[in-house]
């Protein structure tokens, strides 16, 4: 199956710089019981988004009309937590195409990668110049050139270089996927099998 | 030439082919699955138009969306009977091995699994929850994936991972009376942070280690995730290979002393290599409660709420001197009042001091204040004596049959408090009779707890077992972030004597200073 390439992404973007931001706030448990994908980006951030009585909280970021964007900038230890890949499905279901942070929590990134979704981890100096900026400047432009592995904010000469695994920057470069890249394996997982038994 | 870890040893024999530049792809040989992050591998399947390739080794059980009271009815939210229907229907029609809720065989996974004699030493073990780390107590690797890789191992029994760095913790010494292993891994996750160990896989040694039964191992290796390593292990020696004995499926495979003989191997060799090791003593180590939304706010249950710059010194001392070559502090702004302890290291990397900086830097302070704050607590406050409204003995992490032995010799002869709700929610069918035969729930039901039905519950409270906002709940499980066990929630983390001194106390209370007999 072919997934969405991704190559250079120039977007607006969202600031929430808080650390530790744990995969239960990405979208709490009470909405996992669906057995799709689709439709949880309505949920991403619930419980800071929504008040009990489902109506916006004012202050918090993604109901600021001012922040806008397919990149969202957040802090450290991003996607700690629980594997639910829910999250993941959170995020890109409302729109985002790339996570930028110091670290991020294993687990989320490998899912993230899975799903497309670009994860950026760039210093933690890089990262406090760059969420201060998109925070005091909404509708400032960062561009992520994956191909380059550059993420820049071309109007204020703001770059930095990011790491990326080279199997995983041409999966998501091409739009491959990694199970069918297993599958093309079967015949070596058999031999390996083979090889256990004897 | 160097040796090899325990890690390299199992992860190398796993190896089908490793692909220039990037992951290994890795064989696994158990995959445990539950309701929750697996419907949409199973659908992915079915767009592919292909099967499972190795049903034989997927085990399937009802757990995290399930009730714990009134189990012979339907599940009466009707989304949540659709997700376990959909499971039941999957491993009908691909003949997975499943236990569905009420089975004598039921309960959650990372109980399961162990006490059925799936997860064995040696093995690869993934599953769709990050506590898959559980299993590593048996000297497996054995970790948490995204459904995505729930996919990739159904269709394929393999994965395409990374090696990650490897962490060696080293616990001398003995526990104190009245503390528990939960304790010793709440207080190595407050040293090392709740980002302290991301991109490691993490080996747990030493005398103190030796010493825990496989139960409590099973609690340090489930809460490794908690510090974001990708899982936690320790070797296997004589408790492990008595505790797999007891079991019959085990023990009576005529290969299984020859098993045990192999399985002999499986430690690190002398001089391996480890990108990091950490030392503690054991005997240093306090009851522990949590104070905060992360499981890295931890701090010994008498202890003072530290200022936001002096976090991750889970007994407010000094940190001893390092004995290796390196830095002897996990973290930087750390109060030095006090008598020597915890950490010593070395070889400290590049994102390690990023992460350091990160601690120190004002966001990570605002999102400490904040969390403060939705606890209603704030820095120099003392938790003890501190009311409380919920109790919750349960979860992979400490609903085991040892737990309920803990809780229900420290609560023997007393009575709930008045005003406490407590859910005691046994592991497994397995652990709920043992308990019954053992007298722990009579011993229970005279102190005035009532013993529920398995299931993950209020650990995560996708069932009706949510805690109401506002109110504190000590929680013998993993997580205390914000709303997980129901939106507003307070969590308050500990092992099962702090909890059992809270439910007959009503308060926040140092178990030593209840009267009771082990």
């Amino acid at each position: 199956m072919n997934r969405k390439q991704f190559t250079i992404l120039e977007s607006t973007a969202v600031p929430l710089p808080l650390a530790n931001i744990d995969t239960d706030q990405i979208i709490p448990a009470r909405f996992l019981s669906a057995t799709g994908r689709d439709g949880f980006g309505k949920n991403l951030f619930r419980d800071w988004r929504y008040d009990g009585d489902g109506k916006p909280i004012p202050g918090f970021v993604l109901n600021r009309p001012e922040y806008r964007g397919e990149i969202l900038i957040t802090g450290s230890n991003f996607g700690c937590g629980s594997s639910r890949e829910h999250a993941v499905w959170a995020i890109t279901g409302h729109g985002f195409r790339a996570v930028v942070s110091d670290s991020f929590a294993d687990i989320f990134m490998n899912n993230a990668l899975n799903n497309g979704l670009l994860t950026v981890t760039v210093t933690p100096e890089f990262l406090a110049q760059l969420t201060e900026l998109v925070a005091a400047t909404p509708g400032t432009m960062v561009r992520i050139d994956l191909p380059g592995q550059v993420i820049s904010v071309p109007g204020a000469g703001m770059q930095s270089g990011f790491p990326v695994n080279p199997f995983r920057k041409e999966c998501l470069i091409r739009g491959l996927d990694n199970i069918d890249y297993l599958l093309s394996m079967k015949e070596d997982i058999m031999e390996f099998e083979k090889s256990r038994q004897s | 030439m160097s040796g090899k870890t325990l890690f390299d040893k199992i992860w190398d024999a796993h190896v089908v082919s490793t692909i220039t530049g990037g992951p290994d792809v890795l064989y696994i040989d158990r995959h445990y699955i539950h309701e929750v992050t697996s419907p949409q591998a199973f659908s992915g399947l079915v767009q592919r138009g292909i099967g499972v390739f190795r049903p034989e080794r997927t085990i399937a059980t009802a757990d995290h969306n399930i009730p714990t009271i009134n189990q012979h009815l339907p599940i009466a939210d009707p989304v949540s009977r659709t997700q376990v229907e959909t499971l039941e229907e999957n491993c009908r029609t691909t003949g997975i091995t499943y236990f569905p809720m009420g089975d004598p065989g039921n309960g959650i996974v990372h109980v399961t699994g162990p006490e059925q004699g799936y997860t064995l030493p040696g093995m690869t073990i993934v599953c769709g929850d990050s506590h898959t780390s559980t299993h590593g107590a048996f000297g497996t690797i054995a970790f948490g994936i995204g459904t995505s890789e729930v996919e990739m191992v159904l269709a394929t029994q393999c994965l395409l991972q990374s090696r990650p760095k490897q962490m060696r913790i080293n616990v001398k010494g003995k526990l104190q009376e009245g503390v528990t292993s939960k304790d010793l891994i709440l207080y190595i996750i407050a040293s090392l942070s709740a980002g302290g160990a991301t991109g490691y896989f993490v080996e747990y040694a030493g005398e103190a280690v030796r010493k825990l039964s496989m139960e409590s191992r099973m609690t340090i290796c489930n809460m490794s995730i908690e510090m974001g390593a990708r899982g936690g292990l320790i070797a296997p020696d004589e408790v492990t290979f008595n505790w797999l004995a007891q079991i019959p499926s085990v023990s009576d495979n005529r290969e299984f002393s020859s098993l045990v003989h192999q399985w002999h191997s499986l430690r690190s060799d002398r001089g391996a290599h480890f990108d990091r090791e950490v030392s503690f003593d054991a005997s240093e180590v306090p009851p522990m409660i949590t104070y905060g939304t992360s499981p890295g706010m931890g701090m010994a249950v008498d202890g003072v709420i530290p200022s936001p710059g002096e976090a991750g010194t889970p007994t407010g001392k000094k940190q001893q001197q390092s004995s290796g070559t390196g830095m002897a502090t996990t973290g930087n702004n750390r109060s030095s009042s006090g008598t020597g302890t915890a950490a010593a290291e070395n070889n400290r990397s590049s994102s390690e001091t990023n992460m350091e900086a990160a601690r120190s830097n004002p966001s990570a302070n605002g999102s400490y204040l904040k969390s403060l704050d939705y606890m209603g607590f704030r820095p120099g406050m003392k938790l003890l004596g501190h009311p409380i409204d919920y109790v919750f003995l349960g979860s992979c992490t400490n609903g085991r049959i040892e737990d309920l032995r803990l809780f229900a010799a420290a609560v023997a002869g007393k009575k709930k408090a008045a005003g406490v709700t407590a859910l005691i929610v046994p592991g497994s069918q397995q652990v709920a009779r043992q308990a019954e035969k053992e007298g722990l729930t009579e011993t229970l039901r005279l102190a005035g707890f009532e013993m529920r039905q398995p299931g993950c519950s209020s650990c995560l409270a996708m069932n009706e077992d949510k805690i109401p906002a506002g109110k504190y709940a000590v929680s013998t499980s993993n997580r205390n972030f914000e709303g997980r066990q129901g939106p507003g929630a307070r969590t308050l983390l500990a092992g099962p004597l702090v909890a059992a001194a809270a439910a007959v106390t009503g308060r926040i209370t140092d178990p030593r200073e209840l009267n009771w007999q082990r």
